[in-house]
């Protein structure tokens, strides 16, 4: 409830809704007498201090009148929701049960209503259903239900998309459990979102009914009863007729307001905040001077986002030129973030701090903000699991390669364009002339990734880092890519930050591994030392449970139990403590990221 | 079981293109290949989600079950563990608990987590929860398609040591969908390897990793990174 007063719309919608409530409860009661007074000596009067809004022409005070209205005004809107709505939804949900002929019929005669004029709708159903506010109320409800119809038809079939529906198919459960159990609870909530804009729209609507005098009729009256009584004096005396008026916008607009709101809050809630904030214990040790030959040389890198979450939690990481460093760890323990905060692309609200972050010999957060971006710009690229995040599916391969040149190397679009397509045919992609006049989504996924990586060698890069780029790959495409990027870090000197949770291509790529852990490294050490030399208790079992073309099929596999603690309940001391098998009193301290051997890094109390 | 000359067609587009092959009772047979090759498609036709050309025979379609990829959208958010579990099975309501506490353990979850929501499991732990649910129904045939792609290879192992103690204990007749070789070995008795919609090899496990016959299946056994382990 909190974030719908955290906005103006969201305070005035609320505001407005409250005030509407009150309104109709306490209305009639207090100005019900008021409104019924008949007084033949104040006939048809303007405003004066007595009558703010003037009089009828039963001499009856108008602002009263008003005041009062506002609960028939409600009810019948709400009333006329109610039927739209449940007629929607029934109409919207039948098709998912009925047999295939009857659910074709009943999705016919929706797309029909829908594209039927509501309004024409409403006062055709009213003709027909009698007038007054019965039939008003009826035809509204029919002029709503076609879209509430369509929407629950739109939101059960991406619901009846999900596995789990297929799963309860598949066990036999009946269509009707299916659409009660599964889909309708999963859709409620756009559904009642749904439900509050409606009910603004059915109040204007019903005003306009009234107004037309097909809605209710003396003696009741409503807004938009009011309106029509004093519509005829608007140009002798205005307020009479204004009154009503501003009471259906202000209505109108409060239950729209707080309809949009609520629903941009659902659309926002998707991520569940956590509550319990661990403590980030930054690394102690002596910065010392920086590495001269280091291309990337980070230190203590910390992320965090509000509530306490800290995905990445001092981490330190240099790489030489031409080394390729893998970054291995399950998933939700930080190499994406470190990779982002390296490139500086960890979003809002996530802020980044760090001991030292330098980049080809300058730390990046002492440049000012235009050498940065060029620094960035030319020295770095990025290579992500989805290449097509990278590219834009609106525009040409080589177009984009070729931005790439003439924005930060100064190059003619005719240059630029033929580096793009030579850079093209570097990275063996076939007639790579042909290729760069297509678009990203005429190319094949591993096409596309090669074109991303070309992209990355359209400047001098001096340091790729490449965040899970053929994980959405086949096997067959993937050993070609992961042979690219070691060519490509050979011939260009570069350093390479390669990420992934896959244990196994880490070891045929990568020079040296570094294995993080919720949010930290916990070991370090050069690739021959991974399948036998880890000395860390989680690589260790890491490196027990991958299956390879050897691993013994009589022998059961080695698997940790329990989970990694999410970025905001990391415990104080060691993260891995409660999934290992030599916990002991002292991993509740956190261990130091100590050297074990040349070249290898352990933080375990165990390891000696 | 077996299935024979299955074909499936999406308009013009053929994604199954006349396989053949047999499940024995009992055993447990890999499919493997690249993305968009028709495992997904061939599994779906045999449960009878989508529309096929040829027959099944010596299985009901009732009952074969699946579970997929991802745990997360197979279980029904707003349920508990053991209402999902429950869900297919056809017992009178007092034999119903029972029932789930029988499947929660022969999938090796704690009793207790029948009261959780899928959300509080780990990915392990759902899929484990996904197995149960489909053993429930006593399939005769059970589909496990990419169970454990969506995995961190930490709890990758314990899925992968159930699929293997199912077999064993219950006797369990599988099709175990996955792109990863080194995991379809370690799992199956029979290796098919699908190629563009037409079934290239099968065989034993042993015989088809050791000397496959097929260029492609070689191309596809070449490219499985490995750990250099000495
Ligand atoms: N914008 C954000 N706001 C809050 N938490 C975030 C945000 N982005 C990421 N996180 C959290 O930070 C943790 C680390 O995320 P990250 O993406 O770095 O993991 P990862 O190691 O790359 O995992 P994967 O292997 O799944 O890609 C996760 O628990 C994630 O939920
Ligand atoms: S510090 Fe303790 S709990 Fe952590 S990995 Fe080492 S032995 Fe296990
Ligand atoms: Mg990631």
């Amino acid at each position: 409830m909190r974030h719908l007063l955290r906005t103006p719309a969201g305070i005035a919608g609320t505001l407005l809704v409250a005030l509407m409530v009150i309104l109709a409860i306490a209305g009639p009661l207090i100005w019900g007498a008021e409104a019924e007074r008949i007084d033949s000596a104040v006939i048809l009067q303007g405003a004066s201090a007595a009558h703010p809004l003037g009089t009828d022409n039963l001499g009856r005070d108008i602002l009263a009148r008003v005041l009062v209205a506002g609960r028939l005004s409600l009810t019948l809107a709400m009333i006329a929701t109610l039927i739209g709505a449940t007629a929607g939804v029934i109409l919207g949900a039948l098709p998912s049960v009925l047999p295939r002929r009857g659910a074709r019929l009943v999705t016919g005669t929706v797309n029909a209503l829908v594209a039927f004029p509501g309004l024409l709708l409403a006062m055709f159903t009213a003709v027909i259903a009698g007038l007054g506010a019965r039939g008003a109320v009826l035809g509204i409800g029919a002029a709503i239900a076609p879209g509430f119809a369509r929407l629950t038809q739109t939101l059960a079939a991406s619901v009846a998309g999900a596995d789990y529906v297929a799963v309860a198919r598949m066990l036999g459960v009946s269509r009707w459990r299916v659409m009660t159990r599964h889909v309708l609870p999963n859709i409620a909530e756009p559904l009642i979102l749904q439900l509050t804009q409606v009910l603004g729209g059915a109040l204007l609507a019903l005003a306009g009914m009234s107004f037309l005098g097909l809605g209710v009729q003396p003696p009741s009256f409503d807004w938009g009863r009011l309106l029509f009584d004093g519509f005829g004096r608007i140009y002798a005396t205005p307020a009479v007729a204004l009154g009503p008026a501003a009471a259906i916008a202000l209505a109108g607009i409060g239950f729209n307001l707080l309809g949009d709101v609520l629903a941009r809050a659902a659309s926002r809630r998707a991520t569940p905040t956590d509550a319990a904030a661990g403590r980030a214990v930054p690394e102690v040790g002596e910065l010392g001077e920086p590495d001269p030959d280091a291309v990337l040389e980070v230190r203590d890198l910390t992320v965090t986002f509000p509530g306490g979450v800290t995905p990445v939690r001092g981490l330190s990481l240099t790489i030489a030129p031409g080394e390729i460093v893998g970054l291995v760890g399950e998933s939700g323990s930080g190499k994406s973030l470190t990779a982002a905060a390296i490139g500086g692309l960890v979003p809002y609200p996530g802020e980044v701090s760090a001991g030292r972050l330098r980049m080809c010999g300058a730390d990046v957060r002492e440049l000012p903000e235009d050498e940065c971006r060029k620094l960035l710009g030319t020295s770095l690229a990025m290579v992500f699991q989805d290449p097509m995040a990278a590219l834009n599916p609106a525009l040409k391969v080589g177009g984009q390669l070729a931005e790439v040149a003439t924005v930060h190397q100064g190059a003619s679009r005719a240059e630029a364009f033929a580096r793009a397509v030579d850079r093209l045919e570097h990275v063996r992609i076939p007639e790579p002339a042909a290729r760069a006049r297509q678009h990203p989504h005429e190319l094949s996924g591993g096409m596309r990734q090669r074109a991303v990586i070309a992209m990355g060698l359209m400047g001098a890069p001096r340091l790729i880092i490449a965040d899970e780029p053929t994980t959405a790959l086949d096997v067959t495409v993937q050993r070609e890519i992961l042979r690219l990027l070691r060519e490509v870090t050979d011939e260009t000197g570069a350093a390479t930050l390669f990420i992934s949770h896959d244990i196994a291509v880490i070891g045929e790529l990568c020079h040296r591994v570094v294995v993080m852990y919720a949010g930290r490294v916990v070991e370090e050490l050069p690739v021959g030392e991974l399948a036998s030399g880890a000395a860390h208790p989680y690589t260790r079992a890491l490196v027990a449970s991958l299956p390879d073309m050897e691993t013994d099929r009589s022998l059961p596999l080695a698997s940790i139990p329990g989970r990694q603690p999410s970025p905001a309940e990391v415990p104080g001391g060691c993260a891995f403590a409660d999934r290992c098998e030599l916990a002991s009193a002292k991993c509740a301290e956190l261990p130091p990221l100590i050297p074990y051997r040349a070249g290898h890094r352990v933080a375990c109390w165990e390891a000696k | 079981m077996i299935i024979k000359n299955l074909t499936v067609r999406f308009g013009a587009f053929t994604a199954v293109d006349d396989v053949t092959l047999e499940i024995p009772d009992g055993a447990i047979v890999g499919l493997v290949g690249e993305s968009g090759s028709g495992k997904s498609t061939l599994a779906r036709a045999v449960s009878g989600l989508v529309p096929y050309t040829g027959v099944v025979e010596g299985v009901d379609p009732s009952r074969v079950q699946m579970v997929f990829q991802d745990p997360l959208t197979s279980l029904d958010p707003r349920m508990t563990i053991g209402a999902s579990v429950a869900e297919g099975l056809r017992l009178p309501r007092a034999a119903r608990q029972a029932e789930v506490e029988r499947l929660l353990t022969l999938v090796s979850l704690p009793v207790a987590l029948a009261e959780r929501y899928p959300r509080e499991l780990s990915g392990g732990q759902r899929q484990r929860v996904a197995i149960a649910r489909a053993l429930g129904v006593r399939p005769a045939l059970l589909i496990a398609d990419e169970i454990t792609s969506a995995l961190d290879v930490s709890v990758q192992g314990a899925v992968l040591n159930l699929i293997r103690s199912l077999r064993e204990e219950i006797g369990l007749s599988m099709l175990f969908i996955s792109h990863n070789l080194a995991v379809v070995r370690y799992v199956s008795d029979v290796v098919a390897v699908m190629h563009r919609g037409r079934l290239v090899e099968a065989g034993p496990t042993e015989e088809v990793v050791k000397a496959p016959s097929d260029a492609y299946t070689r191309s596809l056994l070449d490219a499985v990174p490995r750990l250099a382990r000495s």
